[in-house]
């Protein structure tokens, strides 16, 4: 009985010193990480996920095109590597088949490779092409890989509502691309306080000027825990063109390996 | 150049077929899923043919290339059926049917099996694919070599931490397609494909074997193969009546590696064989190099720089390879678009005949479901005795047109 009391007040001063430790003598640099990693580390212990996401590139004139992928990720729990995944086009259907498998590092450049289905040949490609389009969106390679807490350096800037759900507060979070070849000077991003989720993130070109605007909507959790937005959109200040991202037919917890994560496996689960 | 009744036929059967596929891609009926695409091709030749025999004006071509992929619901078992036809206007060698892939695979946890026809792909070079030898290459698709035969075979392979090993039993050679009397792309005679002589007493029903190492070591890709059985390529010999070129396939081993070094936006590339079976054992190799410039005048563009060098020891006994001692280079033009517009532009110049080949390939996809592919080969200064001799009056452009569902 005693025993079972004094364990409750301990977990109670753990809980108290966890809560105030942000609120002590912390730098914006300090505090911007711990929020960035908070926000990433909400999403440990996913194992796997495959989802469905429905492109829709739209010019500056409203034409619209439509992609559909199938997404695969598997979650690497090392922070000091980054996770695994495959993209596996579907329409349009000359594409069709076609998969993009990525072992994210983290400082050091990403190992790529593509497969191509009318040959079923396997590339190895290089991953110097951070900045550039993926699959003709607004979405730049590494908006989709570069996602790894340890790949930025942060600043926290302020407290403020979010842009985009007004009733949550966000912090506002500039991040700085530490891996080579990013098209981005910095990042600034709002993460809700309540869910620990990103709300929008401004990209800043190599001129440090405004480039793209991401919104991220439709949160729904997943399994009881996993956050997922259903609706990302990506604006081009610049172009005025736009890339919507749709997700649907979120799956966990599939019975996926290191090997579905391979290159020799690439073309065979399709 | 005139054209003919069939190949308005021809076109309107494509344009029918292609309307049926409505907006839907990948329809999926009764659980099996079904994509794939018909085309519609059509070929001028700069020059009148060099051969007795062979036709002139337009070649126009309809080719079918339907895919069903059933998928059970663990993932473990995939069946794949991917039959091919080409109607062509001009050469009966050229109309033909083929099952590009009808196999039933199992995945386990350590291995998986493969059991019936497939294609497989190995080797990382441009200009040559000479590691490259499970499948037979469809020799009257086209002149680039890299359309491949359905290839019967039982596939083991297993993945572990240290890389991939596929294990292949190859039962049933395919004999090469080549080009008929009416057609372009062939020597002075055709090629008498119903009377083919083989090294081995089997025959075509020799049991071929062939195994493959491959993996990644941080930014160096890795492949190690082996081959044992009847070779892909045949040597020819004259007819007893003197009409005909007679293939005659050999009984080879090969062992061949393949390697890429990716580092920055470079990617180095070597593939080498030895062979043992035709005349003295020699050796073959092509090495190379493809840079690209990202994002070039400050648009989304990319270009790729390409080069590689050919070396190849063979002699008289071996078949014949054109890819013996070229020096080739390219240039890559990828607009990143939506249409996904690409054009590559390379050329190959033989070191000591100085003849040379030109070509120029260009694709784009228009709305959602068409493709346009453009391809423009020539050959230029070939002289009596160079490699491609016989086919110094085949330039030609070619342009296709497919409908994907």
């Amino acid at each position: 009985m005693m025993k079972k009391q004094s364990f409750k007040l301990l977990a109670g001063i753990a809980v108290l010193l966890t809560v105030s430790t942000p609120v002590m003598a912390e730098t914006p640099e300090e505090k911007g990480f711990n929020i960035a990693a908070r926000s990433d580390r909400s999403d440990r212990g996913f194992v796997n996920n495959e989802v469905t996401a429905t492109m829709i590139l739209r010019n500056n004139q409203g034409q619209e095109s439509k992609r559909i992928l199938l997404q695969r990720t598997l979650e690497v729990q090392d922070e000091n590597v980054g996770d695994k995944g495959v993209i596996i086009f579907q329409s349009p259907a000359d594409v069709s088949g076609t998969a993009f498998l990525s072992h994210a590092k983290i400082l050091k450049q990403d190992d790529q490779w593509l497969y191509l289905p009318a040959l079923k040949r396997v590339k190895r490609i290089s991953s110097k092409n951070k900045s550039g389009p993926f699959l003709g969106s607004e979405f730049a390679f590494e908006d989709f890989t570069s996602q790894e807490l340890n790949k930025y350096k942060y600043k926290w800037l302020r407290a403020e509502p979010c842009p985009n759900a007004p009733s949550l507060t966000c912090d506002v979070i500039e991040r700085y691309p530490q891996y080579e070849f990013s098209g981005y000077t910095k990042q600034i991003g709002w993460v809700d306080q309540t869910d620990f989720q990103s709300r929008k993130i401004d990209f800043y070109d190599r001129k440090d000027e405004l480039l793209k605007t991401l919104t991220l909507g439709g949160y729904e959790k997943h399994e009881g825990k996993y956050w997922r937005a259903h609706e990302l959109k990506m604006v081009n200040h610049v172009t005025g063109k736009s890339t919507d991202f749709l997700f649907s037919d979120f799956k966990f917890g599939l019975k996926l390996s290191d090997r579905d994560f391979e290159k020799g496996s690439l073309g065979s689960d399709y | 150049m005139t054209i003919k009744p069939h190949h308005i036929l021809f076109g309107s059967v494509a344009l029918l077929l292609s309307s049926l596929g409505g907006q839907a891609s990948a329809a999926e009926i009764g659980g099996v899923r079904v994509s794939g695409f018909i085309g519609v091709e059509s070929r001028v030749f700069t020059q009148n043919p060099k051969h007795a025999g062979q036709k002139t004006g337009l070649e126009a071509s309809v080719i079918f290339n339907p895919e069903f992929r059933y998928r059970t619901e663990d993932r473990a078992h995939r069946f794949t059926f991917i039959p091919f036809y080409r109607q062509d206007s001009r050469d009966d060698a050229r109309t033909h049917f083929d099952i590009r892939e009808a196999y039933w695979q199992w995945r386990g946890n350590e291995w998986d099996v493969l059991v019936g026809i497939n294609k497989v792909f190995w080797g990382v070079t441009e200009s040559a694919h000479l590691v490259n030898i499970v499948n037979q290459v469809d020799g009257v698709e086209d002149l680039d070599g890299e359309d491949y035969l359905g290839q019967p075979m039982i596939n083991i392979a297993t993945q572990q931490d240290w890389g991939r090993v596929d294990l292949y039993v190859l039962p049933g050679f395919r004999e090469r397609t080549f080009p008929g009397t009416s057609g372009r792309f062939r020597g002075p005679l055709p090629v008498d494909t119903d009377n083919a002589k083989f090294e081995s007493g089997a025959k075509e029903k020799h049991i071929d074997f062939a195994a493959r190492y491959s993996h990644y070591f941080g930014d160096w890709d890795v492949g190690l193969s082996y081959f044992y059985g009847t070779d892909r390529a045949p040597v020819f010999s004259l007819s007893n009546d003197g009409t005909r070129f007679i293939p005659t396939y050999n009984l080879i081993n090969q062992v061949g590696t393949d390697i890429q070094y990716t580092t920055g936006a470079w990617l180095w590339k070597f593939e080498g064989i030895v062979r043992e079976g035709q005349g003295d054992t020699f050796a073959a190799a092509v090495g190379g190099f493809e840079y690209t410039f990202y994002q070039v005048f400050e648009k989304n563009w990319d270009i790729g720089v390409l080069a590689e060098y050919q070396y190849d020891g063979r002699d008289a006994s071996a078949p014949f390879s054109a890819q013996d001692e070229d020096i080739f280079a390219g240039v890559r033009l990828a607009l990143n678009d939506i249409q996904d517009t690409q054009v590559l532009a390379g050329f190959s110049i033989d070191q000591s005949s100085g003849e040379q080949f030109y070509n120029f390939e260009a694709d784009r996809r228009i709305g959602e479901n068409y493709t346009l592919e453009l391809r423009a080969r020539f050959i230029a200064d070939s002289n009596a005795g160079d490699d491609s001799f016989a086919l110094e009056h085949d330039d030609y452009i070619q342009l296709r047109i497919s409908r994907h569902f």
